[in-house]
């Protein structure tokens, strides 16, 4: 016999066949195949909900296939744990950090096969140093995770990965959280591993950032795997049209390209009308003055000024954690700002509750779905629960008016589900239909909507977009906060830049190349 | 080993047949203590749930023990519902029972018609202010209810015993036991034959609003609504906070209304034997009674039905009365605990050595999005 | 006059029973877990290790036996709260009520409730000592279990462990600990721990076992884990306060300034100082991040 051979050239480090698994009703993963080799970047690609995240929790050992094998280095292996799957060498880095607050950078790296006994803290600090220099990078082992940066906080999250030795790691949409200047550093650590041996899995459903950094692509819809393709000299239409599964056209909030072939840079929309009439001259209805919210140390809000006019959607664009949510907190009278005024249609709301501002004309579209609805009641309790006194017959409530309201909206509405069911029992889309169409069937004067598509299927954004839009054409102003850049260039008129609280920014979207969007994002001088 | 799995959907018959199985271990798990007393177990439950409800008479014992229970479980579950965990009926109870005597004993001359609806409004507010300051507590500091409402029990006590000890020792007897309350303080019996008392009918009647309000009003579906979700509650608009103090503030004043139906309907004078843990057996009440009026009314009834069975059994069978309290609270645990299996599934993890390979076609599912 | 010797010596021999409990209860609240079933728990050791010390004449053996039946306690809240994820509040309450009825249902069973019994208690070491004679339990709960307890917190893997699954038990998951095992854990020490606490009422303090002994010291214990901000030295803080004010009320009360004064407003004094210290101690506490929440890998 020959004598020992390095590993055979060829057989993958990770090798993932025929996964199912379903979740009560939901089949997430149906029958998937994948391979990863040594040294390659290889991408997951696909919408919300396609089920990559899914298939990334069987790989690390925190979900169990219903069926499937997994095979690392060509053995096939059980993975019942995380700890299991540290074992055989794999690592993952999720879209939510698990990283314990309270605790420090090495404590957080440590935690992670740590002995039970007494804790080396100095053999470990030195540990977290070498990592760190592995990935290029510097860190401050003794600093609370908790007082990070978010980009720091991912670096912690990979130094974990790699304390363990890892040779698989999986970056679950890595960039969802960082400033395109960090996306940078982020391809070019995953690079510098990769020239180590070390194998990557990279979720994403942005195309361009597939695009750049993987060797290869999968692209998983609706729980399978549609294709598997060098990205070297792929269309981005190509893999559009895969992920998606028709021709892209109309608005659309993932990366997409028109058939025509026209740049995405260039956002603008055919058949969204031309607002340029609406807005010139009428009263603002919304009109937001110097606002500001405290924050942790600095305020999270600091001396914003925006306006919405009659008729046009103005967007709020912005890395998250900079100060949108607290700005649309504030909007819908949930938070009290320190500084500023409000006014929504010509009445001053600043400070108020959320009756006031929705008697003032303001409805409000939360990001929160969960925390927006009472998901434990029911669809026409939810309907009716902002207006409840218009509901009464003395001291009650009349129920019947209250059904027969309910099933009007639900047919207005199109929404799937019966009066009488459970919210939380019903699907992502249908939740964010009960929740516009609570808001928007009132007619409001101005509407400020948050992350309305987050978590959608195209069919399901592709209603939202259109609801905002009729809004707009009934000339209501739409305020509209979105992390997804694309959405915003698609339907906004103008955008408004948010940097650290302040508005960095303010520019009609024809204006508004990703580059300029990029700087003012991250507090560059516009 | 075995985990636990989200459901898809809950067939209708898993609840009944869940509670049917929580009956049934509860019986196995205390037999073994039954049968340490020297007695036969089946004969014992026969003797605590059936024998209770054969003569009118002791069907009325059922519905007069059960009628503290009524008050402390619907006060519980008022306060669980809005999210305010009330441990503290016990000490409301306390205090309730203190301020019926006091007006009882000071005012013994007032006649029927004034005295009980005075005794009933001294108890409520007794009882509301034995809860106001954990429950300001909460909302103002969120402070932890639980501990306070917790603490307050054993003060309560030491109250009735200072008072019973001091004050309100009985001058002639010179036990720890208070004057009686004057007549006109003492509840009518509401059916002939027995001493089902207008305590009884206070509590159904109490009960019937809280459902009425709960169901039927905007300030319940306000009040449910806390309770389910603050966070979906504040983004409605809906004051979490002063709903949650305003639930506690009714909370105590029901378990109040208990106490000062204890004493003017049962005891007609203060003891300290005047709870029997009436508070914290409230706790099981509303449990049980999925915190809904008709649920607590029904499982009230059942526990009083188990605990005048409970002392029989002690004379007859020579099984100590605390056996109706074990059986209680395993009812509860084994309740609780097996109602888990109605959104989750059990299943087997069997460690494979090698996993399956084979790769089928699967046809394609409705993929909820 | 108040005797400050004595003062001392009652506060450590009252506070001893807190410190047990307390820290147990921390122990199991680090890793997210509310464990209400203390007193039933504590009523438990008192009563098992009463019982057991009765019939084997040592009470040794009776504190041996006392924390077995804590394990068994916290067995069952394990499995209610971690295995099958139960309202934590309703779990606890219902074991305390469970455990003191089985307690007082075998109480009634075995000594016909009414006699009490004196058992053999444990000796007191440096006995004419002032102050420092105390019981080997105290002197090692001082002396050994905390500190112990200290160091297992924060400078161990199994502390690191605990914390970790008390503040973020997804993330903990992750890492490859299992949250529930971790939990299971936590549970048992605290469980053992309170059962010495009750072991110490029947078998130190009082010498007999009598209904209602524990009279509400566990939720003390609870209320002491808050004011000492779940921290082990936090809450042994707070046990010698209670137990302080405790110890000041008996002396107190054969004052001639106080004798006036009825013996429960002074039994009721440190109860009322313990909740006046958390209104004191300000508002949003830092509670563990995982608190209360059961976790379910689906």
């Amino acid at each position: 016999m020959t004598s020992q051979e390095p590993l055979a050239v060829g057989v993958p480090l990770v090798e993932l066949r025929a996964i199912r698994k379903s979740f009560g009703d939901l089949v997430a993963n149906n029958g998937v195949d994948l391979t990863l080799r040594p040294g390659e970047v290889h991408a997951l690609l696909g919408e919300n909900g396609a089920g990559k995240t899914t298939l990334m929790r069987i790989l690390y050992g925190l979900t169990r296939p219903d069926r499937g094998q997994i095979l690392i280095d060509g053995v096939p292996t059980t993975i019942t744990s995380p700890k299991d799957a540290i074992r055989c060498g794999i690592g993952m880095v999720t879209q939510h950090f698990s990283l314990v607050k309270p605790m420090t950078v090495t404590e957080n790296v440590m935690l992670s096969g740590a002995r039970l006994g007494p804790l080396s803290l100095s053999v470990a600090r030195a540990k977290v140093f070498a990592a760190a220099d592995r990935l290029g990078v510097t860190i401050d082992a003794d600093a609370r995770v908790g007082r990070l940066s978010v980009g720091e906080q991912q670096r912690v999250e990979i130094l974990k990965a790699l304390y363990h030795d890892c040779r698989v790691l999986i970056l679950d949409e890595p960039t969802a959280v960082l400033v395109p200047q960090d996306v940078e550093a982020l391809f070019a650590t995953v690079r510098r591993i990769t020239t180590q041996g070390l194998g990557v899995l990279f979720i994403s459903h942005k195309l361009r950032e597939v695009a750049l950094v993987s060797d290869r692509v999968s692209v998983l819809r609706r729980g399978r795997i549609i294709d598997t393709i060098d990205a070297a000299g792929v269309e981005p239409r190509y893999l559009a049209e895969l992920m998606v599964g028709r021709p892209t056209v109309g608005v659309r909030r993932a990366d997409t390209v028109r058939p025509d072939g026209t740049d995405l840079a260039v956002a603008k929309v055919d058949d969204v009308p031309d607002p340029g009439t609406a807005t010139a001259g009428a009263a603002p209805v919304l009109d937001v003055e110097d606002l500001t919210v405290a924050g942790r140390g600095r305020n999270a809000v600091d001396g914003v000024t925006l306006q919405v006019h009659p008729g046009e959607i103005v967007g709020i664009a912005g890395v998250s954690g900079n100060g949108q949510r607290q700005l649309v907190d504030v909007l819908c009278g949930i938070e009290k700002p320190t500084g500023g005024r409000i006014r929504v249609g010509g009445r001053d709301v600043t400070g108020a509750g959320p009756h006031e501002v929705i008697a003032a004309g303001l409805g409000r579209i939360h990001e929160d779905r969960h925390g927006a609805l009472l998901t434990d009641l029911s669809v026409e309790q939810n309907l009716v629960f902002e207006h409840l006194n218009e509901f009464r017959r003395g001291p009650f409530l009349n129920r019947h008016r209250i059904r027969a309201y309910a099933e009007d909206v639900i047919a207005r509405f199109d929404i799937k589900a019966q009066p009488g069911d459970t919210v939380g029992s019903l699907s992502g889309g249908n939740v964010q239909k009960v929740l516009l169409a609570r808001v928007l069937v009132r007619e409001p004067k101005v509407v400020v909507v948050a992350q309305p598509t987050r978590g959608l299927d195209v069919g399901a954004a592709e209603y939202v977009h259109q609801q905002l839009l009729d809004r707009r054409a009934m000339g209501a102003g739409v305020l509209l906060v979105s992390e997804d850049l694309e959405e915003l260039l698609a339907l906004c008129d103008r955008l408004v830049v948010l940097f650290e609280g302040r508005v960095t920014g303010e520019l009609a979207t024809a204006d508004a190349a990703p580059e300029r969007l990029g700087l003012l994002m991250t507090g560059a001088a516009a | 080993m075995i985990r636990l799995v989200l459901r898809g959907r809950e067939p209708r018959w898993l609840a009944p047949l869940l509670v049917g199985c929580a009956v049934v271990i509860t019986y196995v798990l205390t037999a073994p203590l039954i049968r340490w007393a020297g007695a036969n177990p089946m004969a014992a439950y026969r003797r605590y749930v059936i024998t209770p409800l054969t003569t009118p008479v002791s069907i009325g014992e059922v519905l007069l023990t059960s009628t503290p229970l009524l008050f402390t479980g619907l006060a519980v579950a008022i306060a669980f519902r809005a999210g305010f965990y009330n441990i503290g009926a016990e000490g409301q109870f306390l205090v309730g029972a203190v301020a019926a005597t006091w007006v009882g004993t000071t005012f013994d001359g007032v006649p029927a018609a004034a005295a009980i609806p005075f005794a009933l409004v001294a108890g409520a507010l007794a009882g509301a202010l034995w809860i106001l300051i954990p429950a300001l507590l909460r909302v103002g500091f969120r402070i932890d209810e639980v501990v306070t409402t917790l603490l307050l029990n054993p003060v309560a006590l030491l109250l009735v015993q200072g008072l019973l000890n001091g004050p309100w020792r009985n001058p002639v007897s010179q036990f720890p036991e208070s004057a009686h309350i004057g007549p006109g303080f003492n509840f009518p019996t509401v059916i002939p034959g027995t001493r089902v008392h207008l305590g009884f009918a206070i509590a159904i009647v109490l009960a019937a609003l809280a459902w009425l309000v709960l169901a039927r009003t905007a300030t319940g579906l306000r009040m449910r609504a806390v309770g389910l979700s603050s966070t979906g509650a504040r983004f409605n608009g809906v004051g979490v906070e002063r709903t949650m103090l305003s639930s506690a503030l009714v909370s105590g004043a029901i378990a109040g209304m208990g106490g000062v139906s204890q004493v003017c309907g049962l005891q007609r004078q203060l003891t300290g034997e005047i709870s029997a843990g009436f508070g914290y057996t409230g706790i099981v009440v509303a449990t049980l009674g999925a915190l809904t009026p008709v649920g607590v009314v029904l499982v009230a009834m059942l526990l009083g039905d188990i605990v005048v069975g409970a002392d029989s059994a002690s004379l007859v069978l020579q099984v100590p009365p605390q056996m109706g309290q074990v059986v209680t609270a395993t009812l509860l645990l084994v309740t609780v605990g097996i109602l888990v299996l109605r959104r989750y599934r059990p299943v087997v993890n069997r460690r494979r050595r090698t996993a399956e390979t084979r790769a089928e076609v699967i046809p394609l599912e409705e993929v909820r999005q | 006059m108040i005797d400050i010797a004595d003062l001392l010596t009652a506060m450590f021999v009252s506070a001893t029973v807190l410190v047990y409990a307390s820290a147990g209860e921390v122990v199991t609240e680090r890793a997210g877990v509310l464990n209400l079933g203390i007193e039933g728990t504590m009523y438990v050791g008192a009563f098992v290790g009463f019982t057991v010390a009765d019939h084997t004449g040592s009470p040794w053996v009776g504190l041996g036996v006392a924390v077995a039946a804590g394990l068994v306690a916290a067995a069952l809240m394990c499995l209610l709260t971690v295995t099958l994820g139960v309202n934590q509040h309703v779990s606890g309450i219902g074991t305390t009520l469970l455990l003191i009825a089985v307690c007082d249902y075998s109480n009634r069973l075995l000594y016909g409730g009414g006699q009490l019994v004196q058992v053999k208690t444990f000796p007191v070491l440096f006995k004419d000592t002032p102050v420092a004679s105390q019981y080997l339990l105290t002197y090692i709960g001082f002396l050994v279990l905390v500190p112990f307890l200290a160091w297992l917190l924060t400078r161990t893997g199994f502390g690191l462990r605990i914390r970790a699954v008390g503040e973020n038990p997804e993330a903990a998951d992750v890492a490859g600990i299992s949250v529930a095992r971790t939990r299971y854990a936590a549970l048992l020490i605290g469980g053992a721990l309170m059962a010495v606490a009750g072991a110490f009422l029947t078998l130190a303090m009082v010498g007999t076992f009598t209904l209602n002994i524990t009279a509400g010291r566990g939720w003390v214990a609870i209320a002491l884990v808050i004011f000492g901000r779940w921290r082990i030295w936090g809450a042994v803080a707070g046990a010698l306060l209670f137990a302080g004010v405790d110890a000041l009320q008996l002396q107190l009360a054969i004052t001639e300034t106080f004798a006036h004064v009825p013996r429960e407003i002074m039994i009721a004094m440190p109860y009322l100082v313990v909740i006046a210290a958390l209104a004191a101690s300000g508002r949003n506490v830092a509670y563990p991040g995982a608190y209360l929440k059961p976790y379910r890998r689906i």
